[in-house]
């Protein structure tokens, strides 16, 4: 059978960044096809390219057997492509007739809505997939499963062929998953294709019949999924296998492994809320330990709550010794830690500031002298760290937002280092940075920890982990479940940690 | 200008000079116009009497762009104007105030500034603490603080006759309006602020990525509060000058439509809307040609109403430069 989608040679960049290399992509008709990959692979450009939304570079689509050009997503939607997405984009203050028949509203008389009819078939529609409800009540009345539902039903009055579901369970409970489901088997069974984009690997066994991975804006594999397994899908997600590994080399981490006897931070079975709710961790003096685990599994909130920015509801923990309760940020940079968040643009650099400004934002304080910033100071411990660090830039005072991403990662990484802390917090220190100042990164981060400081480190990058931690604490949805000790981790090791608990919470 | 930048880089050297200094150009095109064309421009007098009115706009104007450069917004200047200048003549005039007339001068100017003072605590704790929308925040005051000042004062002009207090808005030093002094010396402080202490960094980076300057530490509380606590006492000072100015309060029209001067002069002068930035030398230049505009068509018996269309015209213009210098 001819497929109802066929993209293939997609190439997008933004202003000279690569966003898809080579991305293709092929949905039969009737079958649910999911589409997955990291953060970043690529899956939404993708995903906005096929609605629309953005202008393909190169390549190739076809739908239903003819190229197809869509420029917006209204054409898309009338050519026959749904989308339904994360944030629902339905009107909550009106009924869910009127969600539904929205821009196809039955007439009579040619001018006038025909509200019986409308409600009729919105009725109809809901009914296939075994929903009775109120339609005259307003959507907002109902739960977000069922506004969910209700996004499809529209997708489906209006014909389409093709429905993309974006996340559609991130916000369900699991009866409700049962019923999006039944939704999603009801749709296959009427002919109608299904791209179903999910994090949840499990959901993917249930309902898909074929999976499409993405890394690095480039479309990796497609398997049936029957034929695969989950760790296979995880390691084909991150890119690992033995030969790439070999080839990739090492992290510039590796190397000093002696920890001093002396711990830190004691962290014991803390919560800051759903999403945190059983961490624990000890931290020596002169080393690295990696948090590992998938996206949502509670790293960041576990960074968050050692630095005052979530605070604890249960559980302790003590700085050297001393019980450590920080309320916000400031105290935990007074208790000499820092912490290099993951997004670097909405939570690192302040664009219209200089370099010199960035770096030393979290210094100012012990800046202040007769009541001013003491200029000399800051000029010259400044020009001590660009130099120190490498940092490639054509003056202090040139705003951070020309600098390329490796450089303004190590202003940040300045920034920290700048006020002296015991211990860091390291959030993907190296995400979207280029392999040379990877490797530069990385080493400066090997020297900090064998000056005798101590580092916690969250990485999407395995070999960072693998390499550089003494210990990772292998997390799971908001839990400490397991700790690796080095030297023995693996990739493999490391990997099957992450899918083992995976598995067993199903 | 598009004609400009399509005839090479030297061309486009000049557009990208004339979009910087794109207030200081305006200035001087005014100043041209008027010295040809408006009648007896070039006197001491006409320079005076544009000082002692440009000397309020610009002061409230510094303050209004220390809010703007947190990413904010002070609608409430006006209206604190009225209260402030309402106040003073109450004390001054009261039985206190004619019993001890140097207490009562005192009290005169420094209660109505407590006042703005806790106007502006109030605009800052609703915005920063209970995090309200700045625009929806300062409403309140911009609504309910002339209505205050009009029930204090029963809604009557009040006039007086107090050479003291007066010399506020009509005294001179060197021959130069002594509201104009006050208000260079104020910029001076700002600018120190702004440019060389903590609180300024950390104004600047708040408004440049909140995320990012709480993280570092940064308090960002209470220097947003202190931004709209600065603001509302310099618009108490505003509202007392206009006071002395006239020797008579009306609570009804002190310093009605401020907020939108001040916002207007803000923004000619360079300050960005989305925060990050407070040039405050270029407020004052932003209430300069604001201010020379007005005078400009009053001069040459252009009506008022059509003044305002000019008004709206500059900032217009100031919003176009200022979109095509982020590009």
């Amino acid at each position: 059978m001819a497929p109802l989608l066929a993209m293939s040679g997609i190439k997008k960049h933004f202003g000279g960044v690569p966003a898809l290399r080579s991305a293709s992509l092929e949905v039969a008709p009737g079958e649910v096809h999911a589409l997955i990959g990291q953060n970043g692979a690529g899956k939404s450009t993708l995903i906005k390219i096929l609605t629309g939304l953005y202008r393909r570079d190169e390549g190739d689509i076809q739908f239903a057997g003819q190229p197809s050009f869509l420029s917006s997503p209204g054409e898309a939607q009338s050519a026959g492509i749904a989308t339904i997405y994360q944030e629902l984009n339905l009107v909550p203050l009106r009924s869910v007739s009127e969600n539904v028949v929205m821009g196809q509203e039955p007439r009579s008389f040619g001018f006038m809505i025909n509200w019986p009819e409308a409600h009729k078939r919105t009725r109809d529609i809901l009914s296939r997939f075994g929903i009775e409800i109120d339609v005259t009540a307003p959507l907002g009345s109902y739960s977000t499963a069922i506004q969910q539902l209700v996004a499809i039903a529209r997708a489906v009055s209006m014909d389409a062929k093709l429905v993309i579901m974006d996340e559609p369970t991130s916000s369900l409970d699991s009866s409700e998953v049962e019923i999006l489901f039944g939704v999603v088997r009801e749709l296959k069974s009427s002919g109608v294709s299904v791209l179903y984009v999910s994090h949840f690997l499990d959901e993917l066994f249930q309902i898909c019949d074929r999976v499409t991975i993405m890394r690095d804006g480039q479309t990796v594999g497609c398997r049936e999924i029957a034929d695969t397994s989950k760790l296979d899908l995880i390691a084909a997600m991150l890119g690992r296998d033995a030969d790439e590994i070999a080839a990739e080399g090492l992290t510039e981490l590796a190397g000093g492994k002696k920890a001093y006897d002396e711990i830190v931070l004691d962290v014991d079975k803390v919560a800051t809320g759903p999403r945190l709710t059983d961490f624990s961790m000890t931290l020596h003096r002169g080393e690295i330990v990696g948090l590992g685990g998938l996206l949502g599994s509670g790293r960041t909130e576990a960074a968050r709550s050692i630095f005052g920015l979530d605070h604890t509801t249960t559980g302790s923990m003590h700085l050297n010794g001393k019980a450590f309760k920080p309320s916000e940020p400031s105290e935990a940079i007074r208790a000499r830690i820092g912490f290099l968040t993951e997004d670097r643009k909405a939570e690192g650099i302040v664009p219209h500031m200089s370099v010199r400004e960035n770096l030393t934002l979290a210094l100012l304080p012990s800046l202040r002298k007769n009541g001013q910033i003491d200029l000399e100071r800051e000029k010259k411990l400044v020009s001590e760290f660009i130099q120190k660090l490498g940092i490639k830039t054509s003056h202090m005072d040139q705003p951070i937002r020309e600098l390329s991403g490796g450089n303004q990662q190590k202003v940040l990484l300045a920034r920290w280092l700048a006020t002296r802390p015991d211990i860091l917090i390291l959030d993907e220190p190296t995400r979207g940075v280029d392999v040379g100042a990877k490797r530069e990164i990385q080493a400066i981060i090997r020297n900090f920890v064998d000056e005798g400081h101590a580092v916690i480190l969250i990485s999407s990058e395995f070999e960072e982990l693998v390499e550089g931690a003494n210990r990772i604490v292998v997390m799971h949805e908001g839990k400490a479940v397991s700790e690796l000790t080095n030297p023995g981790i693996t990739e493999n090791a490391l990997v099957k940690a992450l899918a083992h608990h995976e598995d067993a919470a199903t | 200008m598009t004609s400009l930048t399509s005839e090479g880089p030297m061309r486009t050297d000049i557009t990208t000079r004339l979009k910087h200094h794109g207030g200081l150009v305006a200035l001087a095109i005014i100043l041209l116009f008027n010295i040809v064309v408006t009648p007896n421009f070039l006197q001491a007098q006409t320079l005076a009497v544009n000082i002692s009115q440009v000397a309020t706009i610009a002061i409230v104007a510094m303050g209004m762009t220390l809010v703007i450069a947190t990413g904010g917004i002070d609608l409430s200047v006006g209206a604190v104007m009225a209260l402030s200048g309402a106040l003073a003549p109450l004390i001054f005039l009261s039985d206190f105030g004619t019993a001890y007339p140097a207490l009562g001068l005192i009290a005169a100017l420094l209660f109505p500034l407590v006042a703005a003072l806790v106007c502006g605590l109030f605009n800052g704790v609703i915005v920063a603490v209970l995090r309200v929308q700045p625009i929806i925040a300062t409403l309140i005051l911009f609504i309910s603080g002339r209505g205050i000042a009009q029930v204090l004062t029963n809604g009557n002009l009040q006039t007086f006759s107090n050479p003291e207090f007066s010399y506020l808005g009509t005294g001179k030093i060197l021959g130069f309006p002594f509201q104009g002094w006050l208000a260079i010396a104020i910029a001076c402080l700002l600018f120190w602020l702004v440019n060389r202490t903590v609180f300024g960094r950390y104004l600047l980076a708040i408004g440049g990525n909140e995320r990012a300057a709480k993280l570092a530490g940064g308090p960002v509380r209470s220097v947003k509060i202190g931004a709209y606590v600065i603001c509302s006492v310099l618009s108490g000072l505003a509202g007392l000058i206009v006071v002395a100015i006239n020797s008579a309060s009306d609570a009804a029209r002190n310093g009605n439509l401020m907020e939108l001067d001040a916002i207007a002069a803000a923004v000619v002068g360079g300050a960005l809307l989305q925060g990050g930035k407070a040039p405050i030398f270029g407020a004052i230049l932003g209430a300069v040609i604001i201010q020379l505009v007005k005078y400009t068509l009053l001069a040459n018996g252009v009506e008022d109403e059509v003044a305002l269309i000019a008004k709206a015209a500059i900032i217009l213009a100031a919003v176009y430069i200022q979109q095509a210098r982020k590009e």
